[in-house]
């Protein structure tokens, strides 16, 4: 049974700046990471595991050659196997296109049990992929699992953060389970993970590896197009008063008559 | 300062500086107040292996070397130099057992420290701080066993580590070389714990009293052999006394951070502080102390770890950098004036928890005796 954890590697969007006039990210002298809540992925994989004494957790990333550096990361975590897709054939893809080469990916390795994704990525922002990859692989799927209750090899029980609180639900497994950051506080590294990590190759797959239609991968297997990328204008910080309440209601008496409120 | 780190070292380093960064600082003035003794990082610790590094690799460890665990103890201690003890005393309660025991101790001891059980080093006794030979604590011999009777003083890790190294004298009439060193186990019927300590500094640490009531001990215990209690001891403390210095090392680089950081914001007279040369040229000591205690600690390590091993060269680490930590730190908290008196600021801290590393271990004075003898010794 393999637990597969689907993970990305993104800009350090905390330290992204824009270009303004050209509406794009500069991307140049960022630092790339493990998406912060794939690591909350990777944990519970680990915590699994661990909790079941089952399963071989496997991580799967699709992006160019130095997207490698992941999937080391994730072998310093505990992660038992890492694999790369990665060929110019896949460059451009959007959620649509990831989500079915990775479906792909997970199909010719086989005998899922669980495949985690974090909620979504940092730079995209989409939460797409984890729904279409279960849609693909044609089984069910549960976003936002902040606690995993119970689980079994065939059954799950957990609770999926809503905006109102949270659902409990259970569902059968094989299933796509997307989390949040509530879910875990992921481990550090450890010595002997990291020296594991350093001498790390995963295994990669290109399109010729797997059983894919041509059409439905990279740029031409990608319906969206991005429009327009614009920074919303920021809202203005309020203005301040100190005093006491007879002067603050007065200040407020006369802002409120000045923007003619009353 | 570059100093050529392997790889491996430094993994070292940087897997302890992030444990000190995202896991000791947040919770350090809460421990350091209400004395919370870290278990909780200590799990941390294991399960990044740190304990491994100076655990030998038949053993479960990476390689029984002093160098990482020096790195390992300063990055640790530059974020709380008394969550950093509950590791480094696990050291000094370890390396009695890697240097001289058995293969049956090697292997019943060292597996389980590898995976983060605490360990503890107990030669102090009320009437034997400086003067270790005058310790009263007794081994009488009853066939197969030995019976343990008396109590030790100011025990780093006691009552929360389960293996202990215990000096103990087999014979009284010889001095110090009826001395010898014992393993006993938390849980061994006899053995207690006294009250903790309430400390000046390192409180996250713990201190008490080890008593032993008619502990009966096998004399597969006895580590070395009996009589060379006094040897087991010392030879210990040449191997870990570079770690003490990294502990004075970490506190005084987290000491000199934080003023000079603090330099850099503070304004009087309308300019930072850190523009004044009386600041500045305090940075410049601190500084320039700082970075040749690790020159030193660094070399001696790596030395030791190179089969050179010298009481005199270990006691120099050990003395110059607390006696550099006490100063950097004092120092700090001058620049930080007003505000480095209070608890809100984190160098009063530091500053407390420097004093420890001039006093345990042998004090600074006793090590100086050490170290003037050998040169004395070696000019003749
Ligand atoms: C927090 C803490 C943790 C400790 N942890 C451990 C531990 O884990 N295991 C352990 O065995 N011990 C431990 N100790 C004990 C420590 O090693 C001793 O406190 C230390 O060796 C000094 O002994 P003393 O306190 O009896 O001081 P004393 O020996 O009474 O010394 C008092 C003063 O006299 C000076 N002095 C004494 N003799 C001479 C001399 N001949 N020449 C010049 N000056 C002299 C000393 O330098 C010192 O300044 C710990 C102590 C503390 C405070």
């Amino acid at each position: 049974m393999n637990i597969f954890v689907c993970i990305k590697q993104v800009p350090n969007t905390a330290k992204v700046k824009w270009d303004l006039e050209r509406g794009t990210l500069i991307r140049e002298g960022v630092e790339s990471i493990c998406n912060p809540f794939d690591l909350h992925a990777i944990e519970e994989a680990l915590r699994v595991k661990e909790r079941t004494g089952k399963g071989k957790v496997l991580v799967l990333t699709m992006g160019p050659p130095q997207a490698e550096e992941v999937l080391k990361e994730a072998i310093s975590l505990g992660a038992e196997d890492g694999i790369l897709i990665s060929d110019r054939a896949f460059a451009g893809a959007d959620t649509l296109a990831t989500s079915y080469t990775l479906s792909k990916a997970i199909e010719k390795i086989g005998n899922p049990w669980i495949i985690f994704t974090g909620k979504q990525a940092i730079d995209g922002d989409t939460a797409q992929v984890g729904p279409e990859l279960a849609a693909m692989l044609k089984i069910p799927q549960v976003t936002y699992v902040r606690k995993i209750v119970e689980i079994n090899e065939n059954n799950a029980v957990m609770e999926r953060l809503t905006d109102y609180g949270y659902d409990v639900v259970e569902t059968s497994l094989p299933a796509v389970l997307t989390v949040v950051k509530e879910i875990n506080e992921p481990r550090l590294p450890s010595l002997r993970g990291k020296m594991k990590a350093r001498t790390f190759k995963p295994v990669v797959f290109t399109p010729r590896d797997l059983d894919v239609d041509e059409s439905r991968i990279g740029l031409q297997g990608s319906p969206t197009s991005v429009k327009k990328v614009f920074q919303p204008e920021m809202k203005k910080g309020g203005e301040k008063f100190e005093g006491s309440a007879e002067e603050l209601a007065l200040i407020l008496v006369e802002k409120l008559k000045e923007l003619r409120v009353i | 300062m570059k100093y050529f780190l392997s790889e491996e070292e430094l993994m070292v380093k940087e897997l302890a500086h992030r444990i000190a960064e995202e896991k000791i600082i947040p919770v350090r003035q809460k421990y350091d107040e209400e004395e919370i003794f870290p278990h909780d990082i200590v799990k941390i610790m294991a399960e990044s292996d740190l304990f491994r590094v100076f655990i030998p690799e038949e053993y479960g460890g990476l390689g029984a070397k002093i160098f990482p665990m020096v790195l390992a103890v300063e990055e640790l201690s530059w974020g709380c130099g008394g969550i950093a003890l509950a590791y480094a005393g696990t050291a000094l309660g370890a390396f009695p057992i890697i240097l001289f025991g058995s293969e049956e101790q090697k292997s019943k001891y060292l597996p389980k420290i590898a995976e983060g059980t605490l360990a503890a080093f107990a030669l102090t006794e009320a009437e034997a701080g400086s003067d270790a030979a005058n310790i009263k604590t007794r081994a009488e011999k009853d066939g197969d066993y030995y019976i343990l009777n008396g109590t030790k003083q100011f025990i780093t890790n006691a009552g929360e580590a389960d293996i202990y190294t215990v000096i103990a004298l087999t014979d009284p009439n010889k001095g110090a070389r009826g001395a010898t060193a014992f393993i006993l186990e938390k849980g061994m019927e006899g053995l207690e714990f006294g009250k903790k300590e309430n400390k000046m500094g390192i409180r996250a640490s713990v201190t008490r009293e080890v008593i032993m009531k008619n502990v009966r001990v096998h004399k597969s215990q006895v580590l070395g052999k009996e009589g060379r209690g006094f040897i087991v001891a010392m030879k210990t403390f040449d191997h870990t006394r570079p770690g003490v210095a990294a502990q004075a090392l970490g506190i005084a680089q987290a000491a000199l951070d934080a003023a000079v950081k603090y330099a850099n914001q503070r304004y009087q007279f309308g300019k930072p502080i850190a523009s004044f040369q009386a600041i500045q040229h305090m940075i410049a000591d601190m500084g320039t102390k700082v970075e040749a205690t690790r020159a030193l600690i660094y070399s001696v390590a790596r030395a030791i770890d190179a089969g050179f091993t010298s009481p005199k060269e270990s006691a120099m680490t050990k003395v110059f950098a607390s006696d550099v930590a006490m100063e950097v730190t004092t120092n700090a908290v001058q620049i930080f004036g007003g505000y480095g008196y209070m608890k809100e600021y984190p160098v009063e801290k530091m500053m407390r928890d420097a004093k420890i590393t001039q006093i345990y271990e042998g004090t600074n004075q006793i090590l100086r005796n050490v170290i003037a003898s050998r040169i004395i010794k070696e000019a003749k």
